[in-house]
């Protein structure tokens, strides 16, 4: 099983703002570790550094490693390009490209240079049935995917994602803008993606993060309080913060 | 509350009388224009518009000329500054490091500032000799573009392409200030969405930036196309000023505003009804070319959710 995640003292820095602070973790391959902590708390940060999406923002910076497979993310000879291939990803606010279903699905592949129509419509076919979206749009494939509702473009903005068989998955608050159907939805379906993949989800909503994950981080202030399996941490936290932040007493 | 209602009603009859005053004058313009030109609308019929013969000896007129000159000038002036408005557009939205990027911003709005008449200059002193003695001979000899019959001919400066450069310049930084607006506001979820799937950044510019910004892009083309096709004072100093229809681009040449300010202050009689009516014309494509414009634009826009 390939996916396995490793932050070693890692941190990052906006401009003169620390925003992580010197993180160890380890994400296990095939499971699904979901990210905790009030606003602000870096979460989003080391989410979208496992991607190096953070790379785009101008004036930022990094210390220590992130390891995928043991490989170093920020090494030099680590094509970026492909590790976002290998690292999917998924946002708040679903945000497919104005084009057909078909086309946002098989974007990755193609830019990942698959050519073949009949591989492509496979990986479409593929893709859209493991985000559980297929029956809904099979019919509808060359339709624009801005006509979906809000919950099938996420699933669709998942469905792009895996079109490109990523071995990590990063989700950033995916269900925070739906209604508790298409919520519930797409908690089924990073159940069904568990063990085919890793899953890392970033979620404000704690019941959420109770019911959908293996493991639990909670981040605060930057800093890495703890992780533990979901159970343990909601039940028996080692850190009075945590236990501050689950019974809701901030946050 | 008497009073707040009629300090309402103030307001709401000041700015109707405000709007009606605007379209009461482009009305009386237009009206304007149109009788003035009647005279000649009337002699020559549709002939006016097809009719290449532009004759104020023997009181003869045909606009053809003229409009041919307008639309090539105007279509050369697009095919050489979009690319480069756009690019530029694309590098200074996307590319360029702020400390760069706001500099050349401004260099190129700036090129919006300079006076027409100081471009017309630019072109007599610096464009009309380069034509001749480089860019004619190195699309001919070095390219060997000679054969074909846009770049037929000797070229003696003045003419078609040097008015198409010349408009092409003047035209690109308002081309280029949308383009910049427009892909600046696509939405950087949709550059997260490319980049994350494994995008390059070049593929992330051709496939999430640009096709969200088309729309406001062709809106860019058409409000340089709308500048271009009425741009007088630097045209009139280097297109050559003859009524003629060439297909050769070094070939002198005419346009509608050209004609208008090369020859009202010598008009009498008719000659004044014949450059109404080509003053009527230019209106009539401005407005079709702005209709078709708008038409455009509201079909390659795309809507986010």
């Amino acid at each position: 099983m390939s996916g396995e995640i490793q932050a070693e003292d890692f941190s990052f820095w906006y401009g003169e703002t620390q925003a992580l602070k010197n993180i160890s973790v380890t994400l296990p391959a095939g499971q699904i570790t979901a990210l905790i902590g009030p606003s602000g708390c870096g979460k989003s940060t080391f989410l979208r550094s496992i991607n190096r999406l953070q790379d785009v923002v101008p004036r930022t910076r990094h210390e220590g490693a992130i390891r995928l497979d043991g490989a170093d993310i920020h090494a030099p000879g680590m094509d970026v390009v492909s590790l976002r291939r290998r690292v999917g990803m998924v946002f708040q606010r679903w945000n497919p490209f104005p084009k057909s279903v078909y086309a946002n699905v098989a974007y990755g592949p193609r830019v990942n240079g698959i050519r073949n129509a009949a591989r492509l419509d496979e990986i479409v076919e593929t893709s859209l049935k493991r985000a559980a979206l297929w029956d809904e749009v099979k019919d509808r494939l060359r339709e624009s995917a801005t006509g979906l509702s809000g919950g099938q473009q996420q699933r669709l903005c998942i469905a792009r994602a895996l079109a490109n068989d990523p071995e990590v998955l990063l989700l950033d608050e995916p269900a925070s803008a739906l209604d508790p159907l298409s919520t519930q939805k797409i908690e089924e379906l990073l159940f069904e993606l568990r063990g085919s993949l890793t899953v890392v989800i970033v979620t404000h909503n704690l019941q959420q993060a109770a019911r959908a994950s293996d493991h639990t981080a909670f981040f605060f202030l930057g800093e890495l309080i703890e992780t533990a399996p979901t159970q343990t941490l909601f039940t028996a936290p080692s850190d009075d913060r945590t236990e501050a932040y689950i019974t809701g007493r901030f946050g | 509350m008497g009073g707040v209602a009629v300090g309402d009603r103030i307001y709401r009859g000041v700015t109707t009388l405000a709007g009606l005053a605007i379209v009461a004058l482009l009305l009386y313009i237009a009206v304007e224009v149109f009788t003035g030109g009647w005279p000649v609308f009337r002699k020559f019929g549709l002939g006016f518009l097809t009719s290449s013969a532009w004759d104020p000896v023997h009181d003869v007129y045909g606009a053809a000329p003229a409009i041919f000159g307008t639309l090539v000038s105007s279509a050369i002036a697009l095919v050489i500054a979009t690319p480069l408005a756009v690019g530029t557009a694309v590098f200074l939205s996307e590319l360029a490091p702020r400390w760069l990027g706001q500099p050349i911003a401004f260099l190129v709005d700036l090129l919006a500032a300079i006076p027409s008449v100081v471009y017309g200059l630019w072109g007599i002193f610096v464009l009309e000799p380069m034509m001749r003695d480089s860019i004619a001979p190195f699309l001919q000899n070095t390219l060997h573009l000679g054969g074909l019959p846009i770049f037929d001919g000797v070229s003696y400066g003045p003419g078609m392409l040097a008015a198409g450069i010349i408009l092409a310049i003047m035209i690109l930084p308002y081309i280029s200030a949308v383009t910049r607006e427009v892909l600046m506001a696509v939405p950087r979820s949709q550059r997260e969405a490319a980049f994350a799937l494994g995008a390059t950044r070049w593929e992330m510019i051709r496939d999430a930036v640009i096709p969200g910004a088309k729309s406001g892009i062709v809106g860019g083309i058409v409000l340089g196309l709308g500048r271009a096709l009425g741009e007088t004072m630097a045209v009139t100093m280097v297109i050559g000023n003859a009524p003629t229809i060439s297909a050769s681009l070094f070939a002198s040449g005419y346009t509608m505003a050209s004609i208008i300010a090369n020859e009202f202050a010598e008009a009498a009689g008719l000659h004044i009804s014949a450059l109404l009516a080509i003053g009527a014309t230019l209106l009539a494509v401005t407005l079709v070319v702005n209709v078709l414009a708008r038409w455009l634009v509201a079909r390659v826009g795309v809507r986010y959710t």
